[in-house]
């Protein structure tokens, strides 16, 4: 990739702005201020947007929005500021979420503490401590990207995929965790199971989490987790970012 | 609030409108008919919205009742439809009594069959859409013994046809760059053009792989690149080197680098290639293919006013010899 930003098209009707060509904290701070930068300006012929690790996308009508048009504005808006000094959105949530670690909720557990050179002790004791972000949320409806966890646990994602990893497992790789929105199969590592639905259709709040949120595990009992998911709440607490 | 019966079904059919557009943001995709252009060519036969939800039948239809008499259309891919043993013709509307079997059986050619039903399937939308979105685990496909809540028809004309641009059998597809379009070897970019790919057997509603003989396709840097939005039609170059093309209920992000994406326009194409279907990829300008999606739009936009009468074929009438076909010759009954 060259220098980033980079604006970039994404077939006929979409358009990616790029911070950074791996993920970190400012470029993914940048994706999520843009992105409500462009939704502020209401421009015509905008359909959507979305953010993603570390870019901004935009949806357009090529009928009603012409594609250069779009572009220079685009590229307007990103040299009038400094986009990878911009604050976090406002209104976020911490979320609490009870979390069995290991055994048969989490049976790659203990290999991934050893992939990041941890004892399953202090590899416990680090999720617990662990005040991760939401980065994006994607590829399957509301499951959110978390991170960035400590250096130690840039642990690859597996080449043999593990087949049926359920809903709320907790998973994870490149020194992030997902929560799994619907059993899926994956080359990240399943460490522990939650309660947590992350895809709540029917409800007022069918997509709970939003990017930028605050998520803390909380370490439980496989009982304490099961008993959760049988109950009617969401599997979690939440209380607002002050 | 009359109902329709699902007696049996095929196992991909399912209740498909234009899906959910706007949540890429909260990671569930459109979703939607595969081939939305069928379900609007139902809707102008039937003269409702092209947004009214239909019955999708992927490769296999069905056999289907209702409580009160309806309108119906049949789109997309060519499938053998019967009422109480009578052939009926494919890309019309027809009426269908209360209590009378319809029977759909499998695509001739193509992937995707569609089911209109005058006022429409009138289940309760979830989050704007009645549409199944099984990867998201909204809805299900239909099984013996549904039963679907009809809409109020509005009443019109059956025995209406429209003619459709046959896109059931592969062919070529136009593509345009995209994102890492330029992280392929030029060489790369044209064998891609070159190949004679065919739709991969195992193909569904996320998406499609395509078969063809030669090294696999792969950008430079393959592996470090970062997860980002996906759009369908976009054709990722996968892990083992095969294009695999992404449709209406495809991931809302992936890692994979993309060689070209599928214009709008040409998606239905894909999307109803059956399997084993030659398909190849050209290369157009932007310029291009914005002219081919303005065209698309417009064709959309002139489908109301397509559908004719369907002229009556001899073979179609149930008593030939009740009808006098040439002067002076009769059946020979009349007093």
């Amino acid at each position: 990739m060259t220098a980033t930003p980079l604006i970039r098209d994404v077939g006929l009707s979409g358009m990616l702005v790029t911070f950074a060509d791996r993920l970190s904290e400012p470029a993914n701070r940048a994706a999520l201020a843009f992105r409500a930068a462009v939704d502020h300006a209401g421009w015509d012929g905008v359909r959507e947007t979305a953010t993603s690790l570390a870019s901004a996308f935009v949806r357009f009508d090529p009928l009603t929005l012409d594609h250069d048009a779009l572009k220079d504005r685009l590229a307007e808006m990103l040299a009038s500021r400094d986009w990878l000094a911009a604050p976090l959105p406002q209104g976020r949530v911490l979320w609490t979420i009870p979390v069995a670690l290991g055994g048969d909720s989490g049976p790659q557990f203990e290999e991934a503490a050893e992939a990041a050179g941890l004892t399953p002790e202090k590899a416990t004791e680090e999720i617990a401590a662990a005040r991760t972000r939401v980065l994006t949320i994607g590829f399957a409806p509301g499951q959110a990207y978390l991170g960035e966890l400590p250096a130690h646990w840039n642990i690859p994602r597996l080449r043999q995929l593990s087949p049926n990893v359920p809903q709320g497992a907790l998973v994870a790789a490149i020194r992030q965790l997902i929560v799994f929105a619907r059993t899926t199969p994956t080359g990240w590592r399943h460490i522990g199971q939650t309660a947590f639905h992350s895809f709540r259709p029917g409800t007022d709040t069918p997509f709970p989490l939003t990017p930028g949120d605050e998520i803390r595990f909380e370490p439980a009992t496989p009982e304490a987790i099961a008993r959760l998911a049988e109950s009617d709440g969401m599997g979690a607490t939440s209380e607002p970012i002050a | 609030m009359s109902r329709l019966t699902v007696i049996s079904a095929g196992p991909g059919v399912t209740v498909q409108d234009m899906g959910r557009p706007g949540h890429l943001a909260t990671g569930l995709s459109r979703g939607g008919a595969a081939d939305p252009l069928a379900l609007a060519e139902g809707a102008a036969l039937l003269g409702q919205s092209p947004e009214t939800a239909a019955i999708e039948m992927a490769g296999m239809g069905g056999v289907f009742t209702a409580d009160r008499d309806l309108r119906i259309a049949l789109t997309g891919a060519p499938m053998q439809a019967t009422v109480d043993g009578e052939r009926l013709h494919w890309n019309t509307s027809h009426h269908l009594k209360a209590g009378q079997h319809l029977a759909i059986g499998g695509a001739a050619r193509g992937a995707y069959g569609f089911l209109h039903i005058g006022g429409g399937i009138a289940t309760e939308p979830v989050l704007g859409s009645r549409a199944a979105h099984l990867a998201a685990g909204l809805g299900a496909g239909l099984t013996e013994g549904d039963t679907l809540p009809l809409g109020q028809d509005r009443a019109g004309e059956t025995g209406l046809t429209l003619d459709v641009a046959d896109r059931f059998s592969g062919g070529t597809v136009r593509v345009i760059p995209s994102m890492q379009t330029d992280q392929f070897a030029p060489g790369d970019l044209r064998r891609f053009e070159e190949t004679a790919f065919s739709r991969d057997p195992r193909g569904n509603r996320m998406g499609v792989k395509m078969r063809f003989d030669g090294a696999p396709f792969a950008a430079q840097d393959q592996l470090v690149i970062l997860s980002e939005i996906i759009v369908p039609g976009d054709i990722q170059a996968t892990g083992d080197g095969a294009p695999f093309v992404l449709l209406s209920e495809c991931q809302t992000t992936g890692g994979y680098p993309r060689i070209a994406t599928v214009i709008p326009a040409d998606l239905p194409r894909i999307a109803q290639a059956g399997p084993g279907a030659p398909v190849r990829f050209v290369f157009v300008s932007r310029a291009q293919a914005l002219a081919a999606h303005r065209a698309h739009a417009d064709h959309l936009a002139q489908l109301p006013r397509a559908p004719r009468p369907r002229i009556r074929n001899p073979h179609d009438i149930p008593d030939l010899l009740s009808y006098q076909l040439i002067g002076g010759v009769t059946a020979g009954d009349e007093t």
